[in-house]
């Protein structure tokens, strides 16, 4: 297929790198803002907030702003709550042109004041969105008074779209969740604690991973955000050890807690055998005084693995020597598919992501076979063109990408918030792989044009 | 107690999203939104879970020295990367809430923009449409990218045997429908916007930038001279409509009609077509009104006296209320998060006993009012888009999806609504969902009807 002529964007050319032995030593370009007029397929500041937050359960997330923002995240991930489901719900301050010109303040006050008399949450998030960095809403002074008439922590998220990029908004919320950590009890934690960072619990994932510790004989304090409590929150303070998943989004807060309250904090992932496995043994041998904690988590392994291994060699057997795309949110979890996908037999032909950084770029390339293509902040004309000529079979991304597998005639594992079955844990290194099987294997790509479409 | 203030569970979204979905309809144009990253982004997202299509939506990407010092430079820059890109025909811009705050006067920098880069060999032509976020739904947003469309485009000419249809914002599947219709009674038609194709569209033989189909600049260019224009949408004003501009500008009549659900609806439909090409209705719709008309016999007792909540777009609203008093379910809320202050006067030209029926009809609510507004009702179904499914698992309601979005449900985009064939796909689904609930209900489980 002919895409030679798909160029890329000035000033995207250091964003995009293919490893040859041969090439030069270069350093992938990232941490950039979009280029204007690029189909990003990043979103914004007040996203990477929302996604964040939005797992907290009995905590009312209120969107100030025009209707949009709040319209289009009312229920979109699958970020499951073992008991209240305020984060199911979408609030708006619904701001109309009269409100942009005098101002919304008084119309969130009231908002504010009506939807807690409503629902009674534990505690309010407010999202400032583009414009109230416009109009000048004082929304510290509108939380703080709200928070004393109601008795409950009201707290701001700076995350105006277009004050930086997804990643600013990450911090908003983890600054966010900071105002609540250290204003609880810490009464009948144990020292051989660990609070779950980073995990959303899409699908019921942070309760798979939650059991294995458990099972292992550590307590979990809280887990953030996923299936998340405002209590649990306010007493995290009182954990061993920060565990962060999803590292890009949740390391600001690993750091202010290890600054502030001393709590160290280790990078993991639960994604694919290897990675999961890891996840379980690094915990274990921050507890060196307690070595049944170790014989717990390798038994956890050798079960898990044994429970999955035959099903694994099926797969594996029809994958080996298919190509893999993979175009995900964080870097990070690039590294645990590369793995994953190996694990399976399958080998990756390209791999990027919306907001790695460059050490993330650096290990990528690294792990990197020659010949593939590593890129940042892409768009769907470079992913189109790279999956062509590179010839995947299957692309891994978010909803934003499946519709360019499909046309493409290429299967697809949706790894974002949208997905229902597990892909975390060793059940989910299982379901990950039966996806993918399902996918690449599906017999409809016969009649897609670039396999001859039969005709 | 329940909140008042705040919106709950929108039954609307925003004014720039309809304009994207507008602009997709037009050949070889690229939307391009002057804003934030994310609005391109979320609507982006939102469109693809509807349609399952690829949908590339630019942005301007705003940042702080943006905001500040206003969106000139991001906007030149990017119109002329997203040329480069996908090499357009055409790229119709909408503002956002943030470029339409900061003030920008997008018609003078696209001025400027043509200005300098006029020497470069052809420039795509570009569309303007002003959608601020803060004011009106995706339904506005829409009506102004068709809109602004034709005032870009429409060249005034002798008037010549050319029919032109803006069908206001109905499924791919109504739209091929449409197309189908006007071919049948042989008049040449300019239809717009068209995204039966890029929106729901083949498979990719090679890579796209920008999907095949939609209207082309060149039919745009001649509804200027139509002998006529179709326009549906009961609550669609001729100052913000297409055929109103045409009307006014270039005395091309408006013919302004409900979306055609149902048969009364539809019959208005064909006998405007009968008028303007002044030939009868082509066998084929006769043969669809008939099975229709006898399928209405065949089904009436399962639906006569049904209860229903119906909620949307203003203008489906209505056109879905009257087919279901035509068959006999009452529509006892029909609810819109839009606020054109037209629906219940509307509505009440096509259902006049509307307060003696005791229907309710709700402008500008959202979801929660929704519910509160249904306590009492009784109903026996829901009809709206995918966003009631809260309140029919909540309720044990039936939901019977039609509309957009349809995000929880295979095939969105290929269901019809309107004229005979999309009544009978809609009278079909309501039937046979009032017999599950019977069937499922009774302790015989009787296999047959």
């Amino acid at each position: 297929m002919d895409t030679h002529n798909i160029a890329l964007l000035e000033g995207r050319e250091g964003q995009v790198y293919e490893k040859r032995q041969d090439g030069p030593e270069v350093e992938i370009a990232c941490d950039k803002t979009s280029l204007s007029g690029s189909v990003s397929q990043r979103a914004c500041v007040f996203c990477g907030s929302r996604v964040v937050l939005y797992p907290v359960a009995d905590a009312i997330h209120i969107v100030h702003g025009p209707i949009g923002c709040a319209a289009y995240t009312w229920d979109i991930r699958g970020a499951v709550s073992s008991g209240p489901e305020l984060h199911r719900l979408s609030f708006s301050t619904d701001l109309q042109e009269m409100d942009v010109i005098y101002g919304g303040e008084k119309k969130l006050y009231r908002s504010l004041v009506e939807l807690i008399d409503q629902y009674e949450p534990k505690a309010a998030f407010i999202y400032s969105t583009c414009i109230i960095g416009l109009i000048g809403d004082d929304i510290e002074a509108v939380c703080r008074k709200v928070a004393k008439e109601k008795g409950i922590p009201v707290m701001p998220v700076h995350s105006e779209g277009f004050k930086g990029t997804k990643k600013d908004g990450y911090k908003a919320a983890c600054n966010a969740l900071m105002k609540l950590v250290g204003t609880g009890s810490t009464e009948g934690i144990s020292k051989y604690s660990i609070n779950i960072l980073g995990e959303f619990n899409l699908a019921g994932e942070a309760w798979i991973i939650r059991e294995y510790y458990e099972k292992m004989g550590v307590q979990v304090v809280a887990t953030m955000t996923g299936d998340g409590r405002i209590d649990d929150i306010r007493r995290s303070h009182g954990a061993t050890l920060n565990v962060v998943q999803c590292s890009g989004s949740m390391t600001t807060l690993a750091k202010e807690m290890e600054e502030k309250y001393g709590i160290p904090y280790i990078r993991v992932s639960y994604f694919g055998f290897e990675d999961m496995s890891k996840s379980l043994y690094d915990v274990a041998a921050l507890f060196p005084d307690r070595p049944e904690i170790m014989d717990k988590a390798k038994e956890i392994v050798r079960d898990e693995i044994r429970k999955y291994y035959p099903e694994m060699q099926q797969f594996k057997a029809a994958l080996t020597g298919r190509k893999a795309a993979i175009y995900v949110g964080g870097a990070f979890k690039t590294f645990s598919l590369i793995k994953a996908l190996r694990t399976v037999g399958m080998s990756v032909v390209l791999a990027g992501s919306q907001t790695g950084n460059k050490d993330d770029y650096r290990r990528l390339k690294e792990m990197c076979d020659e010949g593939t293509v590593i890129v940042d902040d892409s768009n769907p004309v470079e992913l189109s063109k790279f999956v062509l000529e590179k010839e995947a079979d299957l692309l891994i991304g978010g909803v934003k990408e499946r519709p360019i597998a499909f046309k493409l005639g290429v299967g697809f594992c949706d790894h974002n918030h949208e997905r229902k079955i597990p892909l975390a844990g060793f059940v989910g290194m299982y379901n990950f792989a039966k996806e993918v099987y399902e996918s690449v294997m599906s017999p409809v790509w016969q009649f897609a044009p670039r396999k001859g479409g039969l005709k | 107690m329940t909140a008042k203030t705040a919106t709950q569970n929108a039954c609307k979204l925003c004014n720039p999203l309809g304009a994207c979905l507008a602009f997709r309809g037009i050949e070889k144009c690229v939307p391009f939104l002057h804003g934030s990253q994310g609005c391109a982004t979320y609507i982006r997202r939102y469109l693809i879970s509807h349609y399952k299509e690829p949908i590339d939506i630019a942005s301007s990407n705003f940042n702080e020295e943006t905001a500040v010092f206003g969106g000139s430079h991001n906007l030149k820059l990017g119109l002329k990367n997203v040329s480069q890109q996908y090499k357009p025909e055409v790229i119709g811009i909408a503002t956002t809430c943030l470029s339409e705050t900061i003030g920008d006067d997008v018609p003078m920098i696209l001025k400027e923009y043509e200005a300098i880069m006029g020497g470069e060999g052809q420039l795509p032509a570009m569309v303007f449409a002003s959608t601020p976020s803060y004011s009106g739904t995706h339904i506005d947003g829409f009506h102004a990218a068709v809109r602004s469309t034709v005032k870009t485009f429409a060249t005034e000419g002798p008037k010549r045997n050319l029919a032109n249809l803006f069908p206001g914002m109905v499924s791919p599947a109504d739209i091929r429908y449409l197309k189908e219709i006007m071919n049948a009674f042989g008049m040449p038609f300019v239809l717009l916007p068209d995204y039966s194709q890029t929106l729901d569209g083949g498979p990719w033989a090679e890579y796209h930038r920008i999907p095949p189909g939609g209207t082309p600049v060149r039919a745009i260019e001649s509804t200027g001279s139509a002998s006529a224009s179709i326009e549906f949408g009961s609550t669609l004003e001729a100052g913000k409509s297409a055929a109103g501009w045409l009307e006014e500008r270039f005395g091309v009549p408006r013919i302004h009609l409900p979306l055609p659900v149902g048969i009364k609806a539809s019959d208005r439909f064909f006998e405007a077509l009968e008028q303007l090409t002044e030939k009868p209705m082509p066998e084929l719709y006769e043969d669809e009104r008939r099975r229709l008309v006898d399928a209405y016999a065949d089904g009436h007792k399962y639906v006569f006296g049904r209860r229903a909540i119906l909620y949307g777009e203003e203008d489906l609203v209505i056109s879905m209320a009257a087919f279901l008093h035509e068959i006999g379910v009452v529509p006892v809320l029909c609810a819109s998060g839009g606020k054109s202050g037209l629906m219940k006067k509307r509505l009440q030209e096509l259902v006049p006993d509307l307060d003696g029926l005791g229907i309710k009809v709700r402008e500008g609510v959202d979801f929660v009012d929704i519910e509160h507004e249904a306590d009492g009702l009784q109903p026996d179904l829901l009809i709206g888009n995918s966003k009631g499914f809260a309140m029919s698992k909540r309720h044990d309601l039936p939901l019977i999806r039609i509309g957009f979005p349809i995000h929880d449900r295979f095939g969105g985009q290929r269901l019809h609504h309107l004229g005979y064939r999309g009544t009978q796909e809609l009278f079909d689904r309501i039937v046979n969902t009032v017999i599950e609930q019977r069937q499922k209900a009774s302790p015989i489980g009787y296999t047959y009807m």
